[in-house]
This record gives structure tokens, sequence and C-alpha cells, in this order.
């Protein structure tokens, strides 16, 4: 962003003041993360960077809080960590399959009701969690899967589908549907077509839209507290509990996981994104 | 004979728009056959909830089935003077009834909230019903307490008779139903949801605003930038929108804790002394300063998606005819960014206004939100009904934005990333 030799001298100024302002804000954005890192590898106990640390003593840091993490003997973190991976897979496929097939409906120029209906798929994402929490737990305790697995993942297919739909209506805007009926007139059945031609084409945004559902139904707490007994405790419940109650240094051993694990999505993503795009750029030509 | 030369036939004799109709009904089950699951998983287990919670708010038969026989005999009396023997006997023997089932303590809790007072005399009664003769209740019951003998309790429990009531979203406001009928503010003291509220609406409102300040220019220059700098700028935008809410929420806390980094930052640049540190966390500040922070991406990616659709010639354009930078930046860039800070502002504000975990975390009592009142009952006073009813204020409220919204850039036109 060069500024062009002529320009004035207070223009100038504005725009240092501009950079400066931007620098100051890209700071607070992303200096939260960092500050997690040296702290979770602090020998003691305390949430502050001690004097040892400052100085860069290496007798200041040390794994132990990642070795209570993992083999703690009153620690939760194994149990939540195995419900956390368990219940946002299986949230992922339900959402992936019920939010792919409605996305295939909604795309087709036939679709009655479009807008009222794209309204209704996508309104777990608009109203307050708070709400969806105490609806869905209503619902659940009356058919009986309050504090199950079952129950917990059918809340997170709730919440996991709008960003399916809207991610795969997006992949099928470009879609030329000359190619399905292209599929169609040589002998293939819908079933094979949609295997074979439309899935392949549509997969990034599935993709995406699968990864939204993941890490939405990972980081998900506000239903999870209405409706997690203490068998199905999960990650975000036990970050949420040791936050409130007191916070250890083990909690931060596990955001600094987290970190690493939301840095590996945020990759996946993007290249999926430009992938998606560049098929798509295709396509329109 | 003409007009049957100039339908078109299909080659099974069909006529073609006929075929073509078919052909299209055909179409639109299929595609609403595709949409069906989804729709109906969500009719059943989200939306027919939501409107159970709307059954729940205005349900109001607990009393109501606590004491059958006082409400049947009830009906006959006219609530001026005191109800005869016969009301006195159906009271009689419903109380007796819950208290054998134990369960005549709700019944005082509800009833106390009509009006002051019901639980003593109610729990004098319990203590009495033993020693209870059979036959002339009323003055058996109207010994136990002078109030019993009062018409104004009486008219208290007739007051609960009907099965739905509106009070739980009068509570909501602080207003309440009094002996009259008439509504009216409760006292002072107890006036505590309209300054939750106010709070609410104060916090999404300056969020939103302070993520607008901020997400402006940085999504103009991610914009403006070339390629290369800016998907390495991009990075700090969305590495926070995919971490975890609870990991943001908790370097928060220790950034903002007394002997936490911004602290020592200000002490090392002499803004505060050492030994008087300022709390910033569990009161507002470590809401909007958190608060902010996490929503800010949902700011910067609409404006950056519809900054990046404007051409750099425009505002060169704009110079060239002779405005300065300003001009040109507030007479043509401006203007264009408009819809862009419309999608970003309403989705802020909705999002900020249904926050529950960082206020709860860090909020502290004076940080507290209405959706922490909203989870408070439903978890500790298990008042669900006037969970029931605060969730849909609150709900009306998006519902309304969301309408805006949905006229201001279309729901379809949502982008993620």
């Amino acid at each position: 962003m060069a500024l062009p030799k002529y320009t004035e001298t207070r223009y100038r100024i504005w725009h240092y003041i501009y950079l400066i302002f931007c620098s100051g804000v890209f700071i607070f954005l992303i200096a939260p993360l960092f500050v997690i890192f040296p702290l979770s590898f602090n020998a003691e106990e305390f949430l502050v960077f001690s004097d040892g640390m400052k100085r860069l003593d290496p007798d200041a840091f040390s794994l132990r809080w990642y070795e209570d993490m993992i083999y703690g003997t009153k620690n939760p973190w194994g149990l939540a960590a195995k419900n956390s991976f368990i219940i946002a897979i299986f949230a992922t496929l339900g959402s992936i399959i019920l939010g792919t097939t409605a996305a295939l409906g909604l795309s087709s120029r036939h679709m009655p009701y479009k807008g009222l209906i794209m309204a209704t798929l996508i309104s777990p994402m608009i109203v307050p969690l708070i709400i969806s929490g105490v609806a869905i737990f209503f619902f659940m305790a009356k058919v009986g899967l309050a504090a199950t697995h079952t129950g917990i993942v059918l809340a997170h297919i709730i919440l996991g589908t709008p960003f399916v739909v809207i991610t795969v209506t997006a992949t099928l805007t470009g879609f030329d549907h000359s190619v399905t009926r292209a599929a169609s007139s040589l002998g293939s059945d819908p079933v094979n077509t949609f295997m074979k031609i439309t899935l392949p084409l549509i997969l990034p945004g599935v993709i995406s839209g699968g990864l939204f559902a993941f890490v939405t139904s990972f980081d998900e707490v506000v239903v999870v507290l209405f409706l997690a007994g203490l068998e199905n405790t999960t990650i975000p419940i036990q970050m949420w509990t040791g936050l409130r109650e007191q916070l250890s240094p083990t909690i931060l051993a596990v955001a600094t996981c987290l970190i690493v694990l939301s840095t590996l999505i945020l990759v996946t993503a993007e290249l999926l994104r430009r992938r998606s795009e560049r098929i798509r750029g295709i396509n329109v030509n | 004979m003409s007009s049957e030369i100039q339908k078109i036939l299909t080659t099974d004799g069909i006529p073609l728009e006929e075929s073509l109709k078919k052909a299209e009904k055909k179409n639109k089950i299929k595609a609403f056959l595709l949409v069906c699951p989804l729709l109906l998983f969500l009719i059943i287990t989200y939306v027919f909830p939501i409107g159970d919670m709307l059954f729940r708010s205005v349900d109001d038969r607990m009393v109501t089935n606590m004491l059958p026989k006082t409400y049947k005999a009830m009906e006959r009396w006219d609530g001026k003077e005191l109800p005869d023997e016969e009301v006195f006997e159906a009271f009689y023997q419903d109380y007796k009834l819950l208290v054998e089932k134990k369960t005549f303590g709700k019944l005082a809790t509800q009833l106390n909230y009509e009006k002051n007072g019901f639980k003593s005399i109610l729990k004098k009664l319990q203590r009495k019903l033993k020693k209870f003769e059979e036959g002339n209740y009323k003055e058996q019951i109207m010994d136990v307490h002078k109030r019993w003998a009062n018409v104004e309790y009486w008219r208290a429990i007739k007051r609960r008779a009907p099965a739905i009531s509106y009070s739980k979203y009068l509570k909501g406001m602080d207003l309440i139903e009094d002996e009259s009928g008439s509504i009216t503010q409760v006292p002072e003291d107890r006036r505590v949801h309209r300054v939750l509220w106010l709070r609410t609406l104060e916090v999404a409102f300056f969020v939103t605003l302070f993520c607008f300040l901020m997400a402006y220019p940085i999504a103009h220059l991610l914009a403006t930038l070339p390629m290369k700098y800016s998907n390495l700028l991009m990075i700090c935008v969305l590495l926070p929108f995919w971490t975890s809410l609870l990991v943001r929420t908790a370097s928060w806390m220790i950034l903002l804790q007394q002997q936490g980094v911004v602290n020592d930052f200000f002490v090392w640049i002499g803004l505060v002394a050492d030994d008087n540190r300022p709390e910033m966390m569990y009161n507002k500040t470590g809401t909007y300063v958190a608060m902010t922070q996490i929503l800010l991406p949902f700011m910067v990616l609409p404006l950056y998606s519809v900054m990046k659709t404007i051409s750099p010639s425009l505002m060169r354009a704009g110079k060239s005819l002779g405005g300065t930078p300003f001009v040109a930046f507030w007479k043509v860039y401006f203007p264009l960014t408009i819809p862009g800070i419309g999608a970003g502002c309403l989705l802020v504000f909705i999002l900020a206004i249904g926050y529950y975990i960082t206020p709860a975390l860090v909020g502290g009592a004076s940080g507290t939100l209405i959706s922490n009142q909203i989870a408070f009952h439903m978890k500790s006073t298990l008042d669900w009904s006037f969970a029931s009813a605060m969730g849909l204020m609150l709900l009306a409220g998006v519902l309304a934005i969301y309408w805006v919204y949905n006229k201001l850039v279309g729901v379809d036109n949502i982008k993620l990333g």
C-alpha cells in the first residue's frame, strides 16, 4: 500500500494512523490466543508469568500440566474427549446427510415455498442458543432422551444442519445441471448419478459444511449444559466447570490442544474453499 | 377440427401441455421429498418445542390442579364477602391431600407470589390440620389465623383460577396485575428485570458499535492489500473465528485478571500504580472487551466480502474529479459498503443480544445479561414457565431484527468464510 509521491503530508499522517490502528486491531484479535501457549508450559501453579519465565529460565517451564491432562487421576478429560469426539462425529454425519439432501431439494427451481422453508431450516442458527437450549431440553426431557448421548447428538444435528444447508446450497448455485441430465440420458439411475456425478462436484461444499457442523458440535456448551448428565460430560462442559470453579493450568494445556486443532481445521477449510472456487470457476466458463 | 390440430401431442398421444404440467408436478414433489426429512426432523425436535415454550409460559394450571375441589366450589362465589362453608370444606380437603403428599410447600410458594403472607398462614394451618374435627370447617380454619377471615386472601386464591395467565410476561417486565386487575409496576426494590433488558440492549449496541469501528478499517485493508499479504492477515481474523469460544474466554480471563498481562502492561507504562491495579474482570468492562473480540470476525467477514467487489478505480475517479480523499471516501466508497455494514451489524447484534457463556464467566454480577437470567431460572429456581416467557420475549426481539435483516440483505445471501 505505497502512497503516491504527490500525497500531501496531512494525508500521509492519516494513512499512517490508519495503518497503526489496523495493526492494533489485528493484535487485539490474535494476541489473546498466544498468551495461552507459554502459560500452559508454566512450571508453577499460578496463571501469571513467573519471574523465571520472564528470564526464559528453562526450569520455569515444564510439561506437567500436559501430563496432568493425560494421566491425572481425578481428571475427567479423557472421558470428556472421548464423548466430545463421538458426539461430534455422529452429529456431523447426521448434519451432512440431512443437510445435503435438503440442499439438493432447495436448489431445485421447482421447489415450492422456497423462502419460508429456507428460513425454517436455518432458524437454529439465528435463534439465540439459550432459547434453542431451553426448547430442545423440553423436547428431550419429554421423550426421555435427556442425559443420553443420543439426545445430545440429535441436538447438535439441529444446530449443525444450517451450516451444511448454506454451504451446499452455495456450491449448488454454480452447478451445471446438464451434467446430471447427460448422465440420466446415458442410462444412469438417480442414485448412481448422485454418487458418481453430483457428489464429487459438490464435495468441497459438503465437507466445509461438515467442518462447520463438527466445530459447532465440538465447541457447543449452552445446549449441552441443559442436556448432559455426569456420564455425558464433554470438553466444553469440563472447561466451563473449570473456568467457573478454579482456573488451573491444566485447562490451558487443553486450550492449547484445542487451538492446534482449530488451526488444522482452518487450514483444511481454506484449502477446500479455494478448491471449490476453482471448480465453480471452471463450471461458469 | 382445427383446435385438435393445434394441440401438439407427445409420442404417447397425450397433449404436450398436460405432459409438461405432469413432469413439473413430479419435479416439485421430488424436490419437496428431498427437503422433507430435515424439515420434519426440525419441526418435531425444534419448532414444536419452541411452541411448547409458548404453551408453558402461559400455562397456569399448577394451583388449579392442586386445589381442584376448591375451585369447583368457588365457581358460585361472587368474591364480595367471605366464601361460605362449602368453599372452606373443599379447601380443607384439597389442602389435607397436599399435606399427605407433602407438596403443600409448592402451593405456599405459588400463593405467596399472588399475595404476601400466604406462606406463614398455610404453614400454621398445616400444623393445626391434625386437630381438625369434622364439620364447621369455616370456623376452624378462621381460628387458625385471623388472616383466614380476611376476604383478600380468598380473592387471591380465586385470581389463580384461569388456566392461562400472562403474569410471567408481566413479571419479565417488572409489572404486576394487582387485586383490582390493573397493571402496575412492582415495588422499586424488586425491579430487577427491566435493568437486565436495558443492560442487554446496551451491551449488544455498544459491542456492535465497537466491532463496527474496529472491523471497518481492517476489512478495508484486507480488501485493498495485494492477495499474498491479505491472505496472511486473514488468518488473524479466521483463526479466532474457528477457535473454541471457551478457549477465547479463558484467555481473556488470564489477560484481564488483576495480576494479568494487561494490568502488568498498564503498570509498566506507568498508567496505574502497582498497588492500585484496576478490576477489569467480573464487571461490564470484561464483558465488553471479551465480547468485542469474540464477535469481531462476524463483522469483518461480511464487510470484507462487500468491499472486495468495489473497484479501486471508483475512488481514483472520485479524487480525479476534484474530491479530497475524505470526500471521495464519504461520497463514493462508504455508500457502496452499506449492505455489508447492515449485514455485519445485524449479525453481531443478534449474536450479542443472546450471549450467555462469556458474560457468565467474565461478567460478574454487573455484567450478566438476560440469557444468564433465563439459565438461572431453568437451572436454579426451576421456574420453567418464567424462563420460557423471558426466552420468548427475547426471541420476539431477535425475530424482529431478523426480519429487518431479511429485508435488507436476504437470508439466502449469508456467506460463511
